[in-house]
C-alpha cells in the first residue's frame, strides 16, 4: 500500500471563499502524490473552482449542517463515506476550531491515532512521518505512523505555502451527514462575528505583542498605539488572555494564532514556550524585556534589556515625531 | 447535578522540559495540577452551586500513582477523584487516553456533564475532550468561554476563528473550556485539610476494562531546530528606542 489517497478537510469563510488553511494543505497533499480530494464543511459553492485550482480531483461536500457542530456532523459523514468503499489512506486537518474536532470523533470512529500540531509531512513509500515542534519549537520531534491507515495528522496553519495552478478536476459530490444519533444533542443558536479594525492578527505585516511584563492592562494601550503606528495588529500572550486584559482573539501562540509577519515587536513578553511556537516564525524579532535572561531574548534579532514602561513611551514620541 | 472533571498532573511548565530515553516527555520529577484544568474544577464547583446540589469528581490518568495535583482540585472543592494509574499507560496517546477516562468515568455512576480543558499545558495534543464524548456515545461542545445549565440543557458560548457562536446542548454532554473563562479559586487551609482524607481511588487500564494498550505510533527521531542567528542584545541606556527605529527604518516599515 502506497499514500494515493489523500483528504484534506476543507473550509469557507463567511463570504464562501476557500479558507488560506485549506489551500495550504491542499498544495501539500498535491506534493504528496496520489488523488486529493477535499472534504467541505458545508457547500462547496464557489470555492470549487479554487479547491480543484489547488489541487483537488474530488470535493465531497456535506451540504448546511442545520445548526449541528462540525465535529460530530462531519466525521460521521466522513465515516458513511469511508463505509461506502472511498477509504482515504491519509486525512490532512488544519490544526483550528473545527479541524481538531472533525479529526477527534473520526479517530474513534475508525479507532486510528493522531498526530496533531506538526509542521511538515513526508511519505516514503508506506511510510509517513510527520515533524511537530516541541519546547517552544526549540526541538523537532519526528513521528512515523506504525498500524493501518487511514492516517490522521492535523498542521498548524502557516506551515505550507499554498500554490494554485493545478487544474485538478474538483469533481463535486455529495457526501451528507447521517443520523447523528445520541451525539447529535448539540446546536448553534446564534453565531456573533467580533469586528475587529486594522489587518488581521494572523496576515498583518507588523505584530506588537504584550505581555505580563506590561504591569496592567491599561498598559496594553502601549501596545495598541505602536500597532497602529506601524499600520500593524496588536497581539498577546496567554497570560494577559487568561488575565482578562484582552480577548482571546489577541492570543499568539500554541494556543491562538500563528503569525510569520516582517516584524514581530514583543514587548514585556518573556517567551514561555507556549508564545514562541506562535511568532518564532516571524522574520524579524524585536523584544523588550527586563530580564536579560528571558527566553525571548534567545530569538530576537534586536533585544533591548530594559523597562517596557521606558523604552515603549519613548518610542512611541519617536515614531509620532517622524510623522 | 453532578460534574466530571478530567484533570491531569504535569511536570512544572516553569522548568525546561526534558525528554526521556524513549523520547516522550519526562514526568518522573513532581507533578503538579495543570493550570488549565483549574477553570474546569472551578466552572464545576460554580455550576453545582448554581444547580443547588450534586457533586464535582475528578478522573485522571498517570503512568504512576503521584496525586498531589489530584489533591489540589480536591483542596478546590471536588469530592472524590478517580485515578487510572498503569506504567503500561506511559507515553499514551490521545485516543488511548480518551478510552481510558472514559472508562473511569463509568466509575463515578451517573454524571450530568463531563469538563475538560482545551489541551493540556505539556503534551497539547487537544483531542481527549472529543474523543471522549465520541467514545461515550454523547454531545460535546469545545472551546467554551462560558457555560450554564438552564433548565435540562447547557447554553454555552464556543469561541471560534471569527468570534463566538451561542450552542444549545443536551445532557449528559462533554464541554472543554478555554483557560480565563472563571478565576480558579485558591484553596483554602480547611480546604487543603479536607482533601487529604477525600477519597482517590487508583486502578488500572485493565481494571477499567480497557484491552489491548498499544498505539500506533512512534518517535523515530528528535532534532534541535535550526536555530536563529543570534542577534543583537543591547542594555538600555535611555537611547535604546533609537535602535528600534533604525531596525524598522532599515526593514522599510516606517
Amino acid at each position: 500500500m502506497s499514500i494515493s489517497n489523500i483528504w484534506v478537510f476543507a473550509e469557507t469563510n463567511a463570504d464562501g471563499a476557500a479558507t488560506t488553511a485549506t489551500l495550504e494543505l491542499l498544495t501539500k497533499a498535491n506534493a504528496l502524490g496520489g488523488t486529493v480530494t477535499a472534504f467541505v464543511v458545508g457547500s462547496a459553492g464557489g470555492a470549487a473552482a479554487t479547491f480543484a485550482d489547488h489541487g483537488a480531483a474530488k470535493i465531497y461536500e456535506t451540504g448546511d449542517l442545520a445548526g449541528a457542530l462540525p465535529g460530530v456532523a462531519v466525521s460521521a459523514a466522513m465515516k458513511a463515506v469511508i463505509d461506502g468503499g472511498d477509504s482515504p489512506d491519509l486525512v490532512m486537518f488544519p490544526q483550528n476550531y473545527e479541524g481538531r474536532d472533525v479529526m477527534s470523533r473520526l479517530s474513534v470512529k475508525l479507532d486510528r491515532t493522531v498526530l496533531t500540531n506538526s509542521t511538515d509531512i513526508a511519505v516514503d513509500g508506506d511510510t509517513v512521518n510527520v515533524t511537530t515542534p516541541i519546547f517552544g519549537g526549540m526541538k523537532l520531534v519526528t513521528s512515523t505512523f506504525t498500524g493501518e491507515a487511514p492516517y490522521l495528522a492535523a498542521f498548524r496553519p502557516k506551515s505550507f505555502e499554498p500554490a494554485g495552478g493545478v487544474g485538478a478536476a474538483g469533481e463535486v459530490v455529495a457526501a451528507p451527514v447521517p443520523d447523528l444519533g445520541t451525539t447529535g444533542g448539540a446546536t448553534v443558536t446564534a453565531v456573533h462575528v467580533e469586528e475587529t479594525s486594522g489587518p488581521k492578527l494572523d496576515e498583518a505585516a507588523v505584530v506588537v505583542g504584550g505581555g505580563r511584563g506590561l504591569g496592567e492592562a491599561d498598559k496594553f494601550d502601549m501596545v495598541e498605539d505602536l500597532a497602529k503606528l506601524l499600520k500593524g495588529a496588536p497581539g498577546a500572550s496567554r497570560a494577559i488572555v487568561d488575565a482578562g486584559w484582552v480577548p482571546y482573539s489577541y492570543q499568539v501562540g500554541q494556543t491562538g494564532k500563528v503569525v510569520k509577519p516582517t516584524v514581530y515587536i514583543a514587548a514585556g513578553i518573556s517567551g514561555a514556550t507556549q508564545h514562541m511556537v506562535g511568532m518564532k516564525g516571524s522574520k524579524n524579532i524585536i523584544a523588550i524585556n527586563k530580564d536579560k535572561e528571558a527566553p525571548i531574548f534567545g530569538v530576537a534579532d534586536l533585544g533591548i534589556v530594559g523597562d517596557v514602561h521606558k523604552v515603549m513611551p519613548q518610542l512611541l514620541e519617536a515614531l509620532k515625531a517622524r510623522g | 447535578m453532578n460534574v466530571i472533571v478530567c484533570v491531569k498532573q504535569i511536570p512544572d511548565p516553569a522548568l525546561p522540559g526534558e525528554l526521556d530515553a524513549d523520547n516522550t516527555l519526562k514526568r518522573d520529577g513532581k507533578l503538579i495540577l495543570d493550570e488549565s484544568d483549574s477553570y474546569g474544577v472551578e466552572m464545576a464547583l460554580q455550576l453545582v452551586t448554581a444547580a443547588g446540589g450534586g457533586e464535582v469528581s475528578l478522573v485522571s490518568m498517570a503512568p504512576n500513582d503521584e496525586v498531589s495535583g489530584l489533591r489540589t482540585a480536591l483542596a478546590m472543592g471536588a469530592v472524590k477523584a478517580v485515578l487510572v494509574s498503569d506504567p503500561a499507560l506511559a507515553g499514551a496517546d490521545a485516543l488511548t487516553t480518551a478510552k481510558v477516562l472514559a472508562g473511569a468515568v463509568g466509575k463515578l455512576g451517573d454524571y450530568d456533564l463531563i469538563i475538560a480543558g482545551t489541551e493540556s499545558s505539556d503534551g497539547y495534543t487537544g483531542t481527549v475532550p472529543e474523543q471522549m464524548a465520541e467514545v461515550l456515545g454523547v454531545p460535546s461542545v469545545t472551546f467554551a468561554k462560558t457555560v450554564a445549565v438552564d433548565g435540562g440543557s447547557l447554553k454555552v458560548d464556543r469561541q471560534t476563528e471569527s468570534g463566538y457562536d451561542e450552542v444549545t446542548c443536551s445532557l449528559p454532554a462533554v464541554v472543554s473550556v478555554t483557560a480565563g473563562v472563571v478565576e480558579p479559586r485558591y484553596p483554602s487551609f480547611k480546604g487543603i485539610m479536607a482533601a487529604k482524607s477525600k477519597p482517590v481511588e487508583t486502578c488500572t487500564a485493565a481494571d477499567l476494562g480497557v484491552e489491548s494498550i498499544s498505539w500506533a505510533q512512534s518517535i523515530t527521531a528528535v532534532t534541535d531546530a535550526p536555530a536563529r542567528e543570534a542577534g543583537e542584545i543591547i542594555e538600555d541606556d535611555g537611547e535604546a528606542f533609537n535602535k528600534i527605529v533604525e531596525f524598522l527604518d532599515g526593514l522599510k516599515v516606517i
